[in-house]
């Protein structure tokens, strides 16, 4: 691994200790300090950024060969689903197409039913008028001769 | 003539194998998105196979292939602003998360947590950084690049990398001494 050098990159002058007479100035330890942190923050960093792409670099990849499969999946649910929908309607026209079809010959033949039987009353009611006034010709026929000139006298009566 | 071409595929394949690695650690540390990271990486050796019979060796295979990098990522950015009308999907990861990457196995529970707490704020300072400031920072940084490498790679002056890098280290000294 190769050694960086803050004070090279940075134009700075060699870091001078200035040890004289055997004391050592506060700042100076300061600024020792600021540079052993600033050392270590760099440090710890590069080996963070390491680390993290070492993982990425090698984590394995089944999410990309996965989602295409679900695409696909889906596509299918969805082209499924829609064709059972367009089914059902279709079919559920035809039926209330049927059912109404099915109302309109039931109206059809009631009608038809209805006729036929007011038909049916109507000739039985001329049957019994005929036959009502053919008991009144025949009874009126059976008027006893004695009575015949007094049936006369009240029909010429009545002309008048 | 074929003989030559077989030649040439096979430098390549090498120079994939070797690099591919550091190439995807420079996108990811530049995106902080994986998946951005690795269509650039692929998108990066696409462009330089396609190139690579242009390639004449005046600088190394690597700051060649940083140099188209970095192009792409900067042509990426581009278009992402351009875009902007655009409703993009962003895949960054959060600073937390990323500053939780460190190796493990060394040192105690409090020299790690420190350490965390360090790299999460040097990411804040490299996320406040320009595009080409924080392209030299974590060329020099994290890919250990030589200055002049770092030039060539991003076809600025020695003088204009080392002052980019200068007030990079600046900030980062200020973010650390922030948190005192």
């Amino acid at each position: 691994m190769k050694l960086i050098h803050l004070k090279k990159d940075l134009g700075e002058e060699p870091f001078k200790t200035m040890e004289q007479g055997g004391v050592r100035k506060l700042a100076d330890a300061e600024r020792d300090n600021e540079e052993a942190e600033l050392d270590a923050a760099l440090r710890d960093f590069r080996l963070s950024v390491h680390a993290w792409s070492e993982a990425a670099y090698n984590r394995p990849r089944t999410a990309l060969a996965a989602a295409p499969r679900r695409r696909v999946w889906q596509l299918a649910a969805g082209w499924a689903l829609g064709c059972a929908l367009v089914a059902g309607g279709v079919s559920g026209g035809f039926y209330e197409h049927h059912q109404h079809e099915m109302k309109i010959a039931a109206a059809r033949v009631a009608e038809q039913q209805r006729l036929a039987a007011e038909q049916r009353d109507k000739l039985a009611r001329e049957q019994e008028e005929d036959l009502l006034a053919k008991v009144d010709s025949d009874v009126s026929r059976e008027v006893p001769s004695a009575m015949e000139p007094l049936a006369r006298l009240m029909a010429e009566d009545e002309s008048k | 003539m074929p003989e030559a071409n077989e030649i040439a595929a096979e430098e390549f394949s090498a120079v994939v194998t070797k690099h591919r690695p550091q190439i995807f650690r420079f996108l990811l540390a530049s995106t902080r998105d994986m998946d951005l990271a690795e269509t650039l990486t692929q998108e990066c050796f696409l462009k330089a196979h396609r190139n690579w019979a242009s390639f004449r060796g005046e600088s190394t295979a690597m700051t060649w292939l940083m140099r188209i990098a970095i192009n792409l990522q900067k042509d990426h950015w581009r278009n992402r602003r351009m875009q902007f009308w655009r409703q993009t999907q962003v895949n960054s990861v959060d600073l937390d998360e990323a500053s939780e990457w460190l190796p493990s196995g060394e040192g105690s529970a409090e020299q790690h947590l420190l350490a965390r707490e360090r790299v999460g704020q040097v990411w804040k300072v490299v996320e406040g950084l320009s595009e080409r400031q924080r392209t030299v920072f974590l060329l020099r940084y994290v890919e250990e690049a030589e200055l002049s490498e770092i030039a060539r790679a991003t076809g600025l002056s020695e003088g204009t990398v080392k002052a980019h890098l200068s007030r990079a280290v600046a900030r980062v000294r200020a973010g650390l001494g922030g948190k005192r």
